[in-house]
């Protein structure tokens, strides 16, 4: 597929370019030759029927298909100011995951407490000291919305915080080491719609700070929060344009299909 | 006609009480109960034996001898009745046992369930559980004709018989208890949790010391209780290798007897039934008993406090 340069170049600012990605699961081939750009400080959604490769596609972001045996990446993921290729075999992972943070479809607390969950991301990066831990850990607390309900229990073990919490605290726990994109799959699709709200209005206020993309399955919530929408199906992306051309006058059949629920 | 057939229901019953599978229910659930309730009468029926024998010694000595006396002779003309002989030669042996055992079976079991690839996973863990099958009185000969000897290299002055080596050589026969449910805990961790760690930065090792063993803690716990009882209670490698000289030393260089060599010591010679000799035999036993129960009382208490939760 072409980008329509004209119609999405208003702001030139690419945090991140996706050239002829092609991704294998073995020999499945999961993702086909996708052309796609990341703009800096703006919500990117991913949607698409089930099996379509959004999420294969979100966490190549973060070289997650690195953990198992037997995955391959083709093509090139660029992170600018850098310019590098963060798919390059010569890219240690742990750095790019150290840049890209992301958010998980079920909220996952690690067993430890609320501070320690916030603070877990610096603690691997070997900070020790106290006076840095306690202010990034509240600055990832307000702008996740959470540090007026948890100011005064910071040591207590996460899993007593609620569905919608504790999801707002793994946004906590990736915001607290300044990422420079933010990936969420699926993160609302475990909770009930008040706190979906939340989050949904959070991800909005995130976009100040850090480039953000979502995978959902929710076309109502990607008509909501994101400024570009990608449609995908098959492994193919098969649109890719600001928001309200995809839902209101998407150029492709297949797009208008699922859109209006013909289809998917 | 046909199309009505086809659409019949495949069962229909009577809506009714059916006694025929009400009595087929009650037989399964009152089985399953009797092999329930067997067990714990079982157990049962070891307290009470021992207890009942045990009385009759502490009849004949009394409790504070026994606790406090530094000597174990019972079979002697000047027959002493202190278990802390016993009770030393068990604790060091075990103690050097766990100090072997815990340490590597935690790092087999973090690298077979973190690191390991799958083919090496699949070849090793057979392999381990086999180290647990060997009978331990291979183990107990390996003490006395392989590790001490090679022991006496290093330290000239070593007996032949000593705690050191049976422990040593106990400690290799727990690690695959201890190896085997330390990876099982840690393999239950979900792999969200991991991802959850990796995403942030976080390298293989730091996930496995940070996020997945606190997960699986209540199960490390129980693996570590495991191997402590399995050293209290293992009879044969100390029996053989130990010497069976009743001895109060915490020096592992020495030989000493545990309760559990005292007692196939004397559950072998031909004591006379109802002799006061025969019944130490018991008295050794219940605090044996006692002492694993401590364990696992703690054990429980662990679990307890830190079940999972993801």
């Amino acid at each position: 597929m072409q980008i329509d340069h004209k119609e999405i170049a208003e702001s030139a600012q690419y945090k991140s370019e996706v050239k002829k990605l092609s991704f294998h699961y073995g020999t499945f081939n999961a993702l086909k030759n996708i052309d796609m750009v990341l703009h800096d400080k703006k919500i990117t959604a991913l949607i698409g029927p089930s099996g379509c490769g959004k999420s294969t596609f979100l966490r190549c972001f973060n070289r997650m298909h690195d953990l198992y045996p037997g995955n391959r990446y083709d093509g090139e993921i660029i992170l600018h100011p850098d310019d590098v290729n963060i798919l390059a075999s010569n890219v240690d992972p742990i750095e790019v995951r150290m840049r890209i943070s992301m958010v998980f479809q079920k909220p996952n607390p690690f067993p430890k407490s609320i501070y320690e969950n916030v603070a877990y991301g610096l603690r691997v990066r070997g900070i020790k000291q106290r006076a840095i831990l306690d202010e990034k850990v509240e600055v990832a607390l307000r702008n996740s919305a959470l540090w007026d309900e948890v100011k005064d229990r910071l040591h207590e073990l996460a899993f007593n915080l609620s569905g919608g919490q504790q999801q707002r605290l793994c946004i906590a726990r990736a915001l607290a080491t300044d990422p420079e994109i933010l990936l969420f799959d699926e993160p609302t699709s475990a909770l009930d719609p008040i706190a979906t709200a939340s989050i949904e209005e959070l991800i909005t206020d995130l976009k100040t700070k850090v480039t953000i993309l979502i995978v959902t399955h929710n076309m109502q919530q990607a008509a909501r929060v994101s400024d570009y929408t990608a449609y995908m199906y098959l492994g193919e992306l098969i649109e890719f344009n600001v928001t309200d051309t995809i839902f209101i006058k998407p150029k492709n059949k297949q797009t208008e299909d699922y859109i209006t629920g013909r289809f998917g | 006609m046909a199309e009505e057939s086809q659409n019949k229901l495949v069962y229909a019953g009577k809506l009714g009480y059916s006694f025929r599978r009400h009595l087929h229910e009650r037989f399964i659930e009152t089985f399953l109960f009797l092999s329930a309730i067997l067990s714990i009468a079982i157990m049962l029926a070891i307290i009470a034996m021992l207890l009942k024998e045990s009385i009759v010694f502490f009849r004949q000595v009394s409790i504070w001898d026994f606790l406090t006396d530094t000597q174990w002779t019972p079979l002697f003309d000047d027959a002493h009745y202190g278990i802390l002989p016993l009770i030393s030669g068990t604790l060091v042996s075990s103690l050097i046992a766990l100090l072997v055992a815990l340490p590597m079976g935690t790092i087999i079991a973090i690298y077979l369930s973190e690191f390991a690839p799958f083919t090496v996973r699949e070849i090793a863990k057979p392999f381990l559980e086999l180290l647990g099958g060997v009978p331990t009185v291979v183990y107990g000969y390996f003490a006395l004709l392989f590790v001490t000897p090679l022991l006496q290299i290093i330290f000239p002055e070593l007996p032949g018989f000593n705690l050191l080596s049976a422990g040593l050589v106990m400690g290799i026969m727990i690690i695959p208890y201890v190896s085997s449910m330390t990876e099982d805990a840690m393999r239950a961790v979900p792999m969200n949790l991991r991802e959850g760690s990796y995403a942030m930065g976080a390298t293989r090792f730091q996930t496995a010391i940070r996020v997945v063993m606190p997960a699986a803690f209540s199960g490390i716990a129980a693996a570590y209780i495991l191997g402590i009882s399995r050293a209290v209670g293992e009879t044969m490698v100390v029996a053989i290798a130990a010497g069976m000289q009743p001895n109060l030393t915490w020096n592992p260089m020495e030989p000493a007897a545990t309760i559990t060599a005292y007692i196939v010591q004397v559950s072998l010679g031909d004591l006379p039934h109802g002799s006061i000799g025969y019944q130490t035999i018991f008295a050794a036993g219940l605090t044996l008993l006692l002492i694993t129960l401590v364990f696992n009382i703690i054990g429980h208490l662990l679990r307890k406090r830190y079940r999972e939760i993801y």
